[in-house]
Order: structure tokens, then C-alpha cells, then sequence
């Protein structure tokens, strides 16, 4: 596997640097440059890339649009195909074990983790990118590096945040979101003796429930394993997380035991709940709607990133997007200049503006997007990348940590504990039995 | 050779030939395969290998899937003996000389006909904790003063699915018993009608014995298809709350898909033949002999 070395650097650099100086055209002609100086597409080269399907329109329009400014620049053909996000999962690990399928993947959270010896190494693409794009955050290379090599191309994150109405809080007497667990119960009972209650989903609900969920344990110290991947969550940071969570749950609307993942929007949106957890998407519903009475609501609404708890650092967890090549495809490096290319500025930028910042960056550089500055309310998901933790954290990611999220024990335990169908102690016990199942394999 | 063919058994053996490749292809091999997964631990697109009875050991030590167990009897039992007792009433009715007989008789089998993710997601609106249109009319006629949690608490939420699942099932029970009905002849009714027979008994010593074959099979096709729901729990409630609607074919799917477990999958599967192969061997060592039907004991 090639790697980039300083020289490499410094040549793709003052190659930009050069067509830089060129102008516009110029920039233009900068990628397709790098496009064949760094890695010269295959003779014939096609590719097959497959994707989450969009949560939004704009995502998909401009990410096919971006594609085929590729194909125009390289002529290399791209055939992109969508499927739902948890479909994509399964797929990716047939394609990776059977060594046949699309060229390009882009899954979920820790799939390169699963197969890596099945992808190409991409360091180059990688180091590139981050040579060029002010580095990667942190919670990247957890995701996409695998002894020290880059196992994957980070593509972002779909962020969530906590979603509120500014209105409820200043009448509480809150001026701003706080940022502490205990002004977060606070503001929470206040929501709720204002008729406006919070309202986390916590039913079998794979992106919402999860994310809160995990949020939740990790803020109070709790972790699902420790870093050899000790099942290690009964213990008292997540007893303390779960007594916390019976408080909170006591503010929540009724019902929330059977809410998945659109429930929450629905909710909102009818003005029957005052606090969420959730992707952008429900202000941008409501700002784009032509219903006046939404757009006051839009008006009404903030977004917030999660409180720090005891550990005092953020520990949110967040919809991450691998990009992974196979090492079955032909064309590995029209797949990687393909890959780089859609994650330059040119295309990037204007990508996550169609989505609605629902993508987040993996890239610092991109924190200059306009898109964030242009309305301040996209703030807190511009910093999804930044304050998240990897899921299956604090251990090592595979199998065993997917399995352990697809099979919702971190949502059962807390559902279990806060509801009072179990005590914190009783809950903790069976997500670690559960657990351990398959962290011993 | 045109003795050989002329053969009634080869020729008959021939015949049979492309529906048996058929049945081996497409039943026989999955269901084989299927049951040779939940012996390996096998993970979606790696082959695994032999480990015996791991994957029931542990399933038998795991408290969701003893409650998936516990959730399956419970929904496929309630669901079938209402949707039995309701079907039956139905086709009693329906085969009455009522006005725009056809009509209803249509009609009835439009639960049935309506894809069941389709009418799952009307049930998911229905049951919807904030947008239930059930909570919202009581609501306003008075009797409730908060909205029922239908799926948020594990009974009520077993019951709804229940609920859900005998409204799509009932058609087919009652448009069956139906037909069965009208192959009764008029003439056995004249008779007891003419030896003083009152309506109950009447129903009991000729309508019950000649419609128990029929029965018998729309009974264990109804039994099978309950027990083996997935949609519309995974519409509903995914297996929520609290895996309280986790059916075995439900956790079964979330274990070896999305989970990537396809071994422990395919073992918690196939622990579900015991259950349909009882529920067929009743139907068809039992309700179908004829000693029974006609009232006999052995």
C-alpha cells in the first residue's frame, strides 16, 4: 500500500499552490490534476458506489451532482446506489466476506472495524485530506484507523442535538440552554410544569433511542466495556446515570416507552413537546413548511449540545458515515480519487449546504462552511464531529460492539431502569449479562 | 423405450419431477440451511463453523429470548382462539340470506387484502401515544382524561398487537369457514329441524361435526401465520417496549441482521419448527380423524 510521504506532500501542495495561482479555471483544473497525478485512474476504470439513502433531498442531488462533475472531469462512469441506512450494514459485510459488490461503501459507525482486512488501505487519501483540511477530529480515527493505517475515509456524521423552544426556557427563567446536568433537570421539570414536556424516545428506536441512551450512561462515567473490553457496565456511574434518568424521566410526555425514530419529529412539530433529542431536521420541517403557525415555531426553536456530565467532557454518540473501499474492487484508485474528490472543499461545502448541515464535518476546516455561520441555530451540529465519543466505547470496536447496539441493550437497560420496570441494579445486571454474550466471543 | 415411457410410475415420476425440484430447490434447501446455521456460529457473509448446541444453550439462558418465547405462545393462543371464535360468527352470519349478501361478503376480506405493512402503519397511527384517534374520540366523549399508552406499556402493548393482528386475520378464518358452510346440505338442517332440534343444537350435532375438516385446516394455516408474525410487530413497535412484543421471528431478524449474528438467528428460527411442526401434527392426527368429528372419544 503506498503512502504519502513529505515529498508527496509537498508536491501535491505547491501542485495546488501552482493551479491555485491560476484563478478559478485554475482551481478547476487543480483537482483534475490531483485526480491523475496522486492516483491515476485504471485504464477503463468504472465504479459502483452505495450509500445510505438521504434523509434529506438536497443530500442526494448534489451528492449525484457532485459524481458526475467526477465523471466529467475524469470520464470515469460512477453508478451510485441508495438503500436505507440499516441496510446498508448487512450488505457491506456480504459484499466484504463474499469479496464481491459495489467498489465503494458508505456504511454505518464501526463497519470497517468488522472487515479490515477485507479494505484497502487509504492512509494516502486520508492524509491528504487531512494535510490539506486542518486535520481530522479526534473520534475519526477511532472509527476509521486500524493500526495505524486509515481502514476507511471519514465522510461526517449525522448530528443530533437537543432540540427545544427558546420561549418555555426563558419563561423558566433560563437565558441559555444550560450546560450542566443538574440545570438540564432543572430546565426539564420546568418544561414540563409549563405544559411543554421533554420527550426521548425509548423504544427500539435505532438512531433517536440509541443516541440519547448512550449519551445518558456516558455523561454519569458509565461505559459499556473498559478498554480491554470488560463488560464493565454495572457499576456505580451507571447506577447514578439510571437514578438520574428516573428524575428526567418523570418530566417526559407519557408514551415514550413506544416511541422509535420518527416519533419525536411528530410530536414536536405538534407542539405537544418542548424538548427533544434529534437530527436538524425537525427545525428545517418547520422552517421550510408554508404553514405561518410553523414558521413561528421555527422561530421558537434552539438547539443545543448535549450537557457535560461528571466526567466533564462531552460524550455524545452520533450517526457515523465510513467511507470503505474493498480491496475486491478493480479500480482502487479511481475509488480513492473518487473519494478524495468528493471530500474537497469544491464539492464538500456545497454538499453539506444542500443537506442542511444534516451531515456534519470530519474535517476542521470545514467549521468555516458559511453554511454554519448563516444561521446561528446550525451551531451546535457543526460541533457533532468534535463532541463525540465512538460507539462501544471505551473498547475496542467490532462484532461485538455492533451486535451489542443492534441488539438495543443500552436502550433496554435505561428504558428498564427509568420506567421502574426494573431497579437501576436489576437492569444494569441484565445489560451486562446480555453484553457479555457477545463481548466473550 | 416407448414401453419404458409408456409406464404409468415413470411417467407419473416424470410429472413430478419439476414440482419436486421446486419443493427441494426452494424449501427444502433454505429450510435445511437454515437449521445447519443455528448450529454454526456463522455471521452475515462469513461461513461459520460447527459449535454444536452453543447457540440454543445460550439462547436458553437469555432472558429476551425466553420472553420472545413467552411473547409468542401468548400472541399466537389469545390471537388464534379470538380470530377463530370472531371468524366463525362471521361466516355463521354471512351465510344467513342477508341483503347485498355479495357485497358484505367482499367486503369482509378487505382487512385481508390490504398489504400488512400498509395496515400496520394505520394501527401505528392508531396506537400513536400523542395522535391516537382512538384516545382522542374518548377523550373528547369524557371517558379518559389522559391518552391510553397503547404500546408504551408491555400488556397494553401486547394487547394492541393482538388487537391488530386478529382484525387482518379474521377474514380469512370467516370467508373459510364460509365456504365450508355452504357445503353442508340444506337437507341435514330439514331433517333436525323436523326432529325438534333447537338452533344450538342444531349448530352443535350438524353444523360443528361437518365444518371440524375444514376447520382443522384453517385453524393450522391461521396458527402458522400468527406464529410466524413479523411485519406488523416490526411496524408497531419493533419488539418494544421492553421486548415486550418481541416475537421469536422478530428477535430472531434483529439478531442475525442487523445484529450480524445469522447463527444465533438461525438457531432461535429454527427452535419455532417444535412449535409448528405440534401445531400441524394436531391438526392433521387429530381434529381431521374421523372419530372425533363425529363425536367419539378413543
Amino acid at each position: 500500500m503506498s503512502k504519502v510521504t513529505r515529498r508527496d506532500f509537498l508536491k501535491t501542495t505547491a501542485g495546488a499552490a501552482a493551479a491555485g495561482s491560476l484563478g478559478v479555471g485554475g482551481a478547476m483544473w487543480s483537482q483534475e490534476a490531483f485526480a491523475q497525478s496522486h492516483w491515476k485512474p485504471e485504464k477503463g476504470a468504472k465504479l459502483r458506489v452505495l450509500r445510505w439513502k438521504r434523509f434529506v433531498q438536497g443530500d442526494e442531488d448534489k451528492w449525484l451532482e457532485n459524481t458526475k462533475k467526477f465523471t466529467q472531469m475524469t470520464g470515469i462512469p460512477v453508478r451510485v446506489d441508495s438503500e436505507g441506512w440499516e441496510d446498508v450494514r448487512p450488505k457491506a459485510a456480504v459484499a466484504a466476506n463474499v469479496g464481491t459488490g459495489p467498489d465503494i461503501i458508505i456504511s454505518t459507525f464501526e463497519d470497517a472495524h468488522q472487515y479490515p482486512d477485507k479494505l484497502v488501505d487509504v492512509s494516502d487519501v486520508c492524509n491528504y485530506l487531512g494535510g490539506k483540511y486542518g486535520g481530522w477530529y479526534d473520534v475519526c480515527k477511532d472509527y476509521c484507523v486500524e493500526k495505524g493505517k486509515w481502514i476507511a475515509v471519514p465522510m461526517g456524521c449525522a448530528g443530533n442535538a437537543i432540540v427545544h423552544r427558546i420561549g418555555t426556557m426563558k419563561k423558566a427563567g433560563f437565558e441559555e440552554f444550560p450546560k450542566d446536568l443538574a440545570g438540564f433537570l432543572k430546565l426539564a421539570q420546568a418544561y414540563k410544569a409549563a405544559g411543554m414536556p421533554p420527550g426521548f424516545a425509548l423504544g427500539n428506536a435505532t438512531g433517536d433511542g440509541n443516541v440519547w441512551c448512550h449519551w445518558l450512561v456516558w455523561a454519569h462515567g458509565g461505559k459499556m466495556v473498559d478498554k480491554k473490553g470488560n463488560v464493565v457496565i454495572a457499576s456505580p456511574e451507571t447506577e447514578a446515570a439510571l437514578e438520574y434518568g428516573k428524575q428526567l424521566y418523570a418530566t417526559f410526555v407519557p408514551g415514550t416507552l413506544s416511541w422509535l425514530d420518527p416519533n419525536n419529529n411528530k410530536a414536536f412539530l405538534d407542539g405537544q413537546v418542548g424538548m427533544t433529542a434529534n437530527g436538524i431536521s425537525i427545525y428545517y420541517a418547520a422552517k421550510n413548511s408554508k404553514d405561518e403557525k410553523m414558521h413561528a415555531m421555527a422561530e421558537d426553536i434552539g438547539h443545543a449540545n448535549f450537557p457535560i456530565g461528571p466526567v466533564g467532557r462531552t460524550t455524545e454518540l452520533n450517526l457515523f458515515f465510513p467511507m470503505m473501499l474493498f480491496k475486491y474492487s478493480r479500480y482502487k484508485n479511481a475509488a480513492k480519487a473518487y473519494l478524495a474528490f468528493m471530500m474537497e472543499k469544491e464539492q464538500y461545502e456545497p454538499w453539506q449546504q444542500a443537506a442542511i448541515g444534516y451531515v456534519s464535518h470530519p474535517l476542521k476546516a470545514y467549521e468555516k462552511n458559511p453554511l454554519w455561520s448563516s444561521d446561528p441555530k446550525n451551531l451546535p451540529y457543526s460541533n457533532s464531529m468534535k463532541v463525540m465519543l465512538p460507539n462501544g466505547y471505551d473498547g475496542p470496536m467490532g462484532y461485538a460492539s455492533a451486535a451489542t447496539m443492534a441488539d438495543f441493550i443500552m436502550v433496554n437497560m435505561v428504558a428498564e431502569a427509568v420506567s421502574g420496570s426494573k431497579s437501576p441494579k436489576e437492569a444494569m445486571e441484565r445489560a451486562k449479562q446480555r453484553a457479555e454474550r457477545y463481548y466473550k466471543l | 423405450m416407448n414401453r419404458f415411457f409408456d409406464n404409468r410410475n415413470v411417467l407419473g415420476l416424470i410429472f413430478m419431477l419439476p414440482a419436486a425440484a421446486l419443493l427441494l430447490v426452494f424449501l427444502t434447501y433454505p429450510l435445511a440451511l437454515g437449521t445447519w446455521l443455528g448450529f454454526t456460529d456463522a455471521r452475515i457473509g462469513r461461513a461459520g463453523h460447527w459449535i454444536g448446541l452453543e447457540n440454543f444453550s445460550m439462547l436458553v439462558q437469555d432472558s429476551v429470548a425466553r420472553l420472545s418465547l413467552f411473547n409468542t405462545l401468548f400472541y399466537t393462543v389469545v390471537a388464534s382462539t379470538i380470530k377463530f371464535a370472531l371468524g366463525l360468527w362471521l361466516a355463521l352470519l354471512l351465510n344467513r340470506n342477508l341483503p347485498f349478501k355479495s357485497f358484505f361478503r367482499a367486503i369482509v376480506l378487505l382487512p385481508f387484502i390490504v398489504p400488512t405493512a400498509l395496515s400496520a402503519i394505520a394501527f401505528w397511527w392508531i396506537y400513536d401515544a400523542q395522535f391516537s384517534v382512538v384516545s382522542w374520540a374518548l377523550e373528547r366523549m369524557g371517558l379518559i382524561h389522559r391518552y391510553i399508552d397503547f404500546l408504551g406499556d408491555p400488556w397494553n402493548a401486547r394487547l394492541s398487537t393482538i388487537a391488530a393482528n386478529i382484525w387482518r386475520g379474521v377474514p380469512f378464518v370467516a370467508i373459510c369457514l364460509l365456504a365450508g358452510l355452504q357445503t353442508i346440505p340444506p337437507s341435514l338442517y330439514e331433517a333436525a329441524a323436523l326432529d325438534g332440534a333447537t338452533p344450538w343444537q342444531r349448530f352443535r350435532h350438524v353444523t360443528l361435526p361437518l365444518l371440524t375438516p375444514i376447520i382443522a385446516v384453517v385453524m393450522t394455516f391461521s396458527v402458522l401465520f400468527t406464529f410466524t408474525d413479523f411485519q406488523l410487530i416490526y411496524v408497531l413497535t419493533r419488539g418494544g417496549p421492553l421486548n415486550a412484543t418481541h416475537l421469536m421471528a422478530t428477535l430472531s431478524f434483529q439478531r442475525a441482521i442487523p445484529g450480524g449474528n445469522l447463527g444465533e438467528g438461525a438457531a432461535l428460527a429454527t427452535l419455532m419448527i417444535p412449535f409448528l411442526l405440534a401445531a400441524i401434527l394436531f391438526s392433521y392426527f387429530g381434529l381431521q380423524r374421523r372419530k372425533w368429528q363425529q363425536g367419539a372419544r378413543d
